[in-house]
């Protein structure tokens, strides 16, 4: 390999995971995936949970359709995708069950309703049915590893603002040996009830795309004109 | 044309067979490689919530394994039947123990399981699931709040069942600001547990052969026990 398609090898999985995590992540530029992140975000633990969930679905998605790129016709590419996703996420579903099942009782219904996050299709859609497996699984691994970012921030804000602590239950992620984990950030703290209720999680987000517009706004100031590129899929 | 147009719809319909198939497969696949572990999770679960009310060094049976499935009985609030768990020390009933599931909570079912001692008082009770509002229903549940402690070691006197209220309602379990319905329910629901307990407690620790035979419409016991109701 030549320094130069080596150095371009590496620029391209570097703009994958520029985009997977910054440019283009699910949440803060295409706004994909909002149901379940509002919903399981209201402690760190559980949107770690949900977050490598989606990771796991993401890769595993990603490379089965990109697997399958040059067999499967384009009239017939939405509902292949759609099966795969289904089997993939119910697959994970019953793993979560019988090894992580304290976690699996808390996320009940949002494990299911992975399949309806339009994230996961829109990246079979947009990447993966035009790029090689290796890329696919590592976009799968960026965008998933940006929407459990997210999730866990929004996790954290929430916990330590609604109850006051860090990473309570842990032990029903990581097993008994790790209740250590559980940080109390305010002893005393009486709870502030409005973030644990989803009303929190739309606060807590509009407060987080607004720190991230107030940050691009700024570099864009700095160094004008580098045009973030954000694909369109908003209305999914 | 007319051909090539069905050879292509047929090359897509089997295809997309192919892969229906082949998820299919897949889920099966791990669908049988997790069966076992499952059961087991949700086993060793129950076991782990009916311990922390019926203390585990207090018997000796396997908890699990000796049940009692009890028909439909309006005292008990369940919609069919009610497992009961039964644990022995040796030969002698040391508690039993109820899955109750009540709708009177404020938003959805809550899932209980309630503890009794022989002599009839409560072992304890516990939450195992619930949808309340949280921060104001969810104390109920241990790791939120200890309220569901205060049922331990009451007992169901003929003479006071009027006291098995909430304050609101006169009775003396204590409700939370902001939510009346939730607690109403929970106590109501050990109300109905230790009531039923009872009327039937001589029946409570049988084997399942010997309840049904005891309650088979032939059985003048039956009788006996419902004019007591």
């Amino acid at each position: 390999m030549s320094e130069q398609t080596q150095s371009s090898f590496f620029s391209q999985y570097k703009q994958i995971a520029r985009d997977g995590l910054w440019d283009n992540n699910t949440i803060f530029a295409q706004m994909l995936g909002l149901c379940p992140l509002l919903a399981v975000s209201n402690s760190v633990i559980n949107a770690l949970g949900l977050g490598i969930a989606t990771t796991l679905v993401l890769i595993l998605s990603n490379m089965s359709v990109s697997l399958i790129r040059n067999i499967v016709r384009p009239e017939i590419r939405l509902p292949v995708f759609v099966v795969i996703i289904a089997s993939v996420v119910t697959t994970i579903e019953l793993i979560m069950h019988a090894w992580f099942h304290e976690l699996y009782l808390v996320l009940g219904i949002f494990i299911p309703l992975i399949v309806t996050n339009c994230a996961i299709i829109a990246r079979a859609e947009a990447f993966a049915s035009k790029n090689t497996i290796g890329r696919s699984a590592f976009d799968g691994l960026m965008m998933g590893l940006g929407f459990t970012l997210v999730l866990l921030i929004l996790g954290a804000m929430r916990e330590v603002i609604g109850v006051g602590t860090l990473f309570a239950n842990a032990h029903i992620m990581f097993g008994d040996g790790m209740q250590w984990l559980t940080i109390e950030v305010f002893s005393d703290y009486e709870g502030f009830l409005l973030a644990i209720l989803p009303p929190g999680a739309f606060i807590g987000l509009a407060f987080i795309l607004a720190a991230r517009n107030f940050y691009i706004q700024k570099s864009k100031q700095k160094k004008p004109i580098k045009q973030a590129m954000i694909t369109e899929a908003k209305h999914c | 044309m007319k051909t090539s147009l069905i050879r292509n719809m047929l090359i897509s319909a089997a295809l997309l067979a192919t892969f229906g198939g082949l998820g299919t497969a897949m889920v099966m696949a791990t669908y049988e490689a997790t069966k076992d572990q499952i059961e087991a999770s949700e086993k060793a679960v129950l076991l782990r919530n009916l311990n922390t009310i019926i203390p585990p060094e207090s018997y000796t049976n396997k908890l699990l394994e000796k049940t009692l499935l009890v028909p439909e009985a309006s005292q008990l609030g369940n919609k069919g039947e009610t497992t009961i768990y039964q644990a022995w020390q040796g030969k002698t009933p040391v508690a039993v123990a109820f899955a109750i599931t009540t709708n009177e909570g404020y938003s959805g079912e809550i899932k209980l399981l309630i503890a009794i001692k022989a002599n009839g008082h409560v072992s304890g009770v516990r939450v195992i699931s619930h949808k309340e509002t949280p921060g104001l229903g969810d104390k109920i549940d241990i790791a939120k709040n200890d309220w569901i402690l205060g049922f331990n070691d009451k007992q169901l006197v003929k003479s006071k069942t009027s006291q098995w209220k909430v304050k609101k309602d006169g009775g003396i379990f204590d409700q939370f600001t902001g939510a009346t319905i939730t607690p109403r329910a929970v106590v109501n629901a050990v109300y109905k547990a230790l009531d039923y307990f009872n009327h039937n407690h001589e029946k409570l620790f049988l084997d399942q052969e010997k309840y049904q035979q005891l309650n088979s419409p032939s059985s003048p016991l039956k009788t006996s026990v419902s004019e007591k109701l």
